[in-house]
């Protein structure tokens, strides 16, 4: 039996900021200019948004954030909420305004976030402390390294094979005029990039990003009369192996793996009914052990998977069409909503994959800490 | 305040895991164990995570143990790291089953292997701390 909630929902306004550097933007402003463009964008009036959903900004985290975004734009809303998922906070927040509507304590949601870490407020990146640290343990490089060595030990990945998610990343990027970075690159500038943390080369890691996103959540049936083409809500999961690196089980299968398994089930689909992924990518390794707990292929061949094309614009699975965090910013994920919504509606120009009727997004943060799976379909 | 490569970063020590460094500094490696359960676990809490006992003790660990995972550490972030980069940063999984980050000391980074076993050895970085390190059982 479908579930009940199976395209009940949908994302119906999508905006966002520039991207790069961006002196003398607060992180509370790009949030506004995000929400302002997203309200727009759908088509809605402003006092028809009831609820207030941010991710707080990574690089200074503040109390009470969504109160503060929902002062700015002039709304005294019926439910607020700021979620610490890191980076599958903004996927996380999608669920919990949906509960929220089931509730029905509220009708409309808008779901934004914004920082400045590369111009602003640097606290998140003061000097380190503690334990880890003590090693010379610090920085999310070292966590995914440590993750990536781990997997290329166990299954031949190789740096190329992680090079082919980063060069992929770095094309689509190309053809998106609001992406970062605009120029593509080779395998060749990823195997010469420095090392970072070894195994990962610079080219292996998404760039700090100043700017904001936002999309709008509301029900399928008041998607009916708004301005674009709904992207429906067909599956959601979550799922968060939480533990230190060090001190987890495994390291080589993900959150992804059961919060795939949830979305899919949700939705009634598997991986082959995917036109598309929009899969977080802030280290190159990410997006392959996402697509092996996904199921696109075994554990293991995800290396394989990425390489020949296959994750390239005209490839069999688009991957990151808009450049991803690799490519596009290195903002922690709505970035990955927004595309995936606007592969669904066609909105994509040069790098629209065709009849993008349906799609996988996900969002994960900390050091693969955290997951979080949205699955989108033009029908509900 | 300015910070010169002297200035190492040290563990912040707290009731919990007060016993583990004051070992280390004797140059003992000494894990909390689960009475209930039988399982030695880390980092140091009050309660064993596995089974949320509070019949802990600690126990002497053999200092043995196997690389895990391991990486070599190119970008310095302290300048405390400026004169060791690249330097190594492992996942060690002791016998007796916890996993500790530490550095591998003694060996060049280009010989270190996955599941190459190792022993423990202790850092004086001040008159209060010392660091767990680990060396090759080779060595």
């Amino acid at each position: 039996m479908a579930h009940p909630l199976r395209g009940k929902y949908a994302i119906v306004g999508v905006g966002n900021t520039r991207y790069g550097k961006l002196p003398g933007v607060s992180a509370l402003a790009h949030n506004v200019e995000a929400i302002a463009r997203a309200i727009e964008d759908a088509g809605v009036k402003k006092d028809e948004i009831d609820a207030v959903l941010t991710k707080a900004p990574t690089s200074n985290f503040q109390m009470l954030w969504s109160a503060r975004v929902a002062q700015a734009i002039g709304i005294q809303p019926k439910v607020t909420a700021t979620l610490d998922q890191a980076g599958a906070s903004n996927i996380g927040l999608i669920a919990y305004a949906i509960m929220c509507m089931e509730l029905g304590q509220c009708t409309m949601a808008v779901i934004s976030y914004g920082d400045n870490p590369l111009t602003g407020s640097r606290a998140f990146y003061n000097r380190p402390r503690g334990e880890d640290a003590a090693y010379g343990f610090f920085g999310a490089p070292a966590g995914y390294a440590m993750i990536a060595r781990r997997h290329m030990e166990e299954f031949g990945t190789t740096s190329q094979q992680l090079g082919e998610v980063a060069i992929a990343c770095r094309y689509h990027a190309s053809l998106n005029p609001n992406a970062q970075f605009q120029t593509p690159i080779t395998m060749e500038d990823h195997e010469n990039s420095r090392y970072v943390a070894e195994p990962l080369h610079l080219l292996d890691c998404c760039p700090v990003s100043d700017g904001g996103a936002a999309i709008i959540v509301t029900s399928a049936e008041r998607a009916r009369d708004l301005r674009k083409p709904p992207a429906h809500i067909l599956g959601l999961g979550q799922s968060h192996p939480a533990w230190d690196v060090q001190a987890r089980p495994q390291l080589t299968t993900s959150g992804a793996k059961a919060s795939g398994e949830m979305a899919f089930r949700m939705a009634g689909l598997g991986p082959r009914d995917m036109r598309f992924a929009q899969l977080y990518d802030c280290f190159s390794i990410v997006p392959i052990i996402t697509l092996e707990d996904y199921g696109f292929c075994k554990k293991g061949e995800g290396g394989d998977f990425v390489s020949g094309g296959r994750i390239r614009l005209g490839g069999e699975l688009p991957l990151n069409t808009s450049g991803g965090l690799l490519g596009e910013t290195g903002m922690p994920g709505m970035q990955l909503i927004v595309e995936g919504v606007r592969q669904i509606r066609g909105e994509c120009g040069p790098r629209q994959v065709p009849d993008a009727h349906t799609g996988v997004v996900s969002g994960q943060g900390g050091i693969m800490t955290t997951h979080a799976t949205l699955v989108l379909g033009r029908e509900p | 305040m300015m910070t010169s490569a002297s200035d190492r970063i040290l563990p912040i020590v707290t009731p919990e895991n007060e016993r583990y460094w004051r070992s280390a500094r004797a140059h003992a490696l000494e894990l909390p164990y689960c009475l209930a359960c039988e399982r030695a676990f880390y980092p140091p809490q009050h309660r064993c995570p596995f089974c949320l006992s509070d019949s802990v003790d600690w126990r002497r660990a053999s200092g043995r143990g196997r690389v895990y995972s391991w990486i070599v550490m190119h970008q310095v972030y302290d300048p405390s790291f400026k004169d060791r980069a690249p330097y190594p940063v492992a996942i060690v999984e002791l016998e007796e089953g916890p996993r500790l980050i530490a550095n591998l000391l003694n060996v060049p980074n280009a010989a270190i292997r996955l599941g190459m076993p190792v022993r423990v050895t202790y850092e004086d970085v001040t008159d209060e701390i010392a660091l767990v390190q680990f060396e090759p059982e080779e060595h």
